[in-house]
């Protein structure tokens, strides 16, 4: 593997972190298997996508698609708590919904920025060679989102999230208003996707409609990866394991790319991919047991 | 976790370098008939030009397998690997090949509308490090042929998945070159392979033929849809002429193994020296019409001879 093709797949694990830390507030945090992911990762491209050529400022861009993502962990949020939908079922209404939004967003289904500016662009061009600059630029920006995060469900408010989540019925006898934190969980982790899926199109230059399809796999992915390589109790350090995870499964899917080498037929792509991941999750218990033995 | 990121690192320092010198790099986004075909063509418009793979060149090929994701990776892999040429069959793998590079020579293929797509910023002579071939489908001879194989036809039917740019840029050509002709367009937008036998369900009764243009997500699930028009005898026509043999009833359009050998021309012509920027876009040319009698029959359909006797392949 090349060092471009390696900070590559580092970038784009570094941008499918976010998907991850946003899979594990929904899957994890709350228990709430949300599949609004799949919808709201292109949502966040799109929004960043159209604003950007509308002449909005990056950032500005990047934050509407954080809360267009957040908007629609709302609605799915809503659709449980106030009518009671299966939460599996209102992530998929949701989801479904979305990409007919997506592509009124966008009117059309893919909308090209290979010309336009981005977040990144101000960084290019100081001595940094480019396949560096967006790695480093976004771990910069997982690394603020995870101390965030660490910081945030430790506080009261994310106590009681947390409370909401292992155990609701205990949680409301306690007096949290459970409801509450359901729909800043969804905001939360859908806006997380959203921004994942804004930064995906300004670091790999469109926005596609499609971009969204297994959203959630490679999410928990990220998520189980993390949790079975990084085992702790500690909180910052899974979340560490989630992001390490993403940049884990892309690498794996790197690697698998290089499979032709040894007389894999390209579309083994996925397949190779399966058992690298499958791979990482074994090893580490096969060495354990064997310590044991 | 140390171990495991020592058998990481071995096994990127092991991965083994390519033989020849000049490796030419084919990247699809997912796997279907057209689009191989394209690859395929390819790699016989290279040798005809004495560029044979395992030879003179190195002829790689990855597909992205659905992924726009995966897509990125393939071409960040191919410009980390330094190829000489890199040859994205469809929209996504041709974005995503544009991004990774400004200095690789880029030749798409089977793209719609690579202005719009912001590949190149004009069809002629576009500049830069990119050049390629279009597939724009030849849609009033399409309607033309609609009209001459079934006159009858006042209302067509079009499957397409509204979520991929070229069938969006293609249906909207349909409806200009139609309503000229007088003809009315019903939308069935399809969203994943599975939606196809539905929407082409939803068809019958509301249209007397049937329209699918070069779809990735339809053209991947069309015998659902060749099995609706069959039984309720509606005249089903592609974009594609590879559809034909599945069971479509005719197409004229280009054969994307042949748009391929073109493709593989000009590639050649990068490789010989000329620079990409200074090489316009074109159009892909051959217009084979395809028939199908079988397929005919089952439609209820009676092809009219002087069709059959100019079309380039008649499937029995």
């Amino acid at each position: 593997m090349s060092a471009i093709a390696f900070f590559g797949a580092v970038e784009l694990g570094l941008v499918f972190a976010f998907v991850g830390l946003g899979v594990y507030l929904s899957f994890r945090i709350l228990d709430f298997p949300d599949l609004t992911v799949d919808g709201s990762f292109p949502l966040g491209a799109a929004v960043a996508a159209v604003a950007l050529v509308g002449g909005v400022d990056p950032w500005l861009a990047t934050a509407a698609a954080i809360a267009a993502g957040a908007c629609a962990g709302l609605v799915t949020a809503f659709l449980n708590v106030r009518f009671g939908i299966l939460h599996l079922l209102a992530s998929i209404l949701t989801m479904i919904a979305l990409f007919s939004i997506n592509l009124r967003i966008m009117g059309r289904p893919n909308v090209p920025l290979l010309n336009q500016a981005t977040i990144i662009t101000p960084f290019y061009d100081h001595g940094l060679a480019a396949y560096l600059v967006r790695p480093v630029f976004l771990a910069v920006l997982v690394a603020i989102v995870v101390l965030g995060l660490a910081w945030f469900l430790a506080t009261d408010f994310g106590l009681a999230m947390r409370a909401t989540g292992a155990n609701p019925r205990m949680a409301r006898a306690q007096g949290i208003s459970t409801p509450v934190y359901i729909y800043t969980g969804m905001a939360l982790s859908n806006g997380l996707v959203g921004l994942a899926g804004a930064l995906f199109a300004q670091t790999n230059g469109f926005a596609d409609v499609t971009a969204g399809v297994g959203t959630i796999v490679v999410g928990l992915a990220a998520v189980i990866v993390g949790e079975t390589l990084f085992r702790s109790r500690r909180l910052w350090v899974v979340l560490v394991g989630v992001v390490a995870g993403s940049i884990l499964y892309r690498i794996a899917i790197q690697l698998a790319l290089s499979f032709d080498a040894i007389g894999l037929e390209p579309s083994d792509l996925n397949l190779a991919t399966a058992v690298l991941v499958a791979l990482a999750l074994i090893l580490p218990r096969l060495r354990k047991s064997r310590a044991a033995a | 976790m140390r171990k495991l990121g020592l058998a990481l690192a071995a096994a990127v320092v092991a991965a083994p370098a390519l033989a020849a010198d000049i490796k030419v790099a084919v990247t699809a986004i997912v796997e279907h008939p057209a689009l191989d075909a394209a690859r395929d063509g390819i790699k016989e418009g290279l040798a005809a030009e004495g560029f044979t793979d395992g030879k003179e060149i190195d002829f790689i090929y990855q597909s992205a397998q659905g992924q726009p994701a995966t897509a990125a990776q393939i071409a960040k892999q191919f410009v980390g690997d330094a190829v000489t040429v890199i040859v994205p069959i469809s929209t996504p793998s041709a974005q995503a090949a544009v991004a990774a590079t400004k200095d690789i020579p880029i030749v798409f293929t089977a793209v719609t509308d690579p202005v719009a797509a912001e590949l190149v910023p004009s069809l002629e002579a576009p500049g830069g490090n990119v050049t390629g071939i279009s597939d724009m489908s030849p849609m009033a001879d399409h309607v033309a042929l609609i009209r001459e194989i079934t006159p009858n036809v006042k209302t067509i039917g079009v499957l397409f998945n509204p979520g991929e740019a070229n069938s969006v840029s293609l249906v909207n050509r349909l409806k200009e070159v139609a309503t000229a002709a007088g003809l009315a367009i019903v939308e069935a937008p399809v969203t994943k392979s599975a939606d196809v036998q539905a929407a082409a369900r939803g068809l019958v009764g509301k249209v007397d033929a049937m329209y699918v243009p070069t779809d990735n997500t339809v053209v991947s699930a069309l015998e659902a849809a060749i099995a609706v028009a069959d039984e309720n005898d509606i005249p089903f026509y592609s974009g594609d002429t590879d559809s034909v043999k599945r069971g479509t009833l005719a197409s004229i359009g280009f054969n994307y193994f042949d748009v391929g050998v073109e493709t593989g021309k000009v590639v050649a012509r990068v490789l010989k020296g000329e620079k990409p920027g200074a090489i316009d876009v074109t159009f892909a040319s051959g217009t084979d019409l395809f028939v199908n009698k079988s397929a005919a029959e089952k439609m209820g359909v009676t092809i009219p001879e002087s069709v059959i006797a100019r079309a380039n392949t008649v499937v029995e």
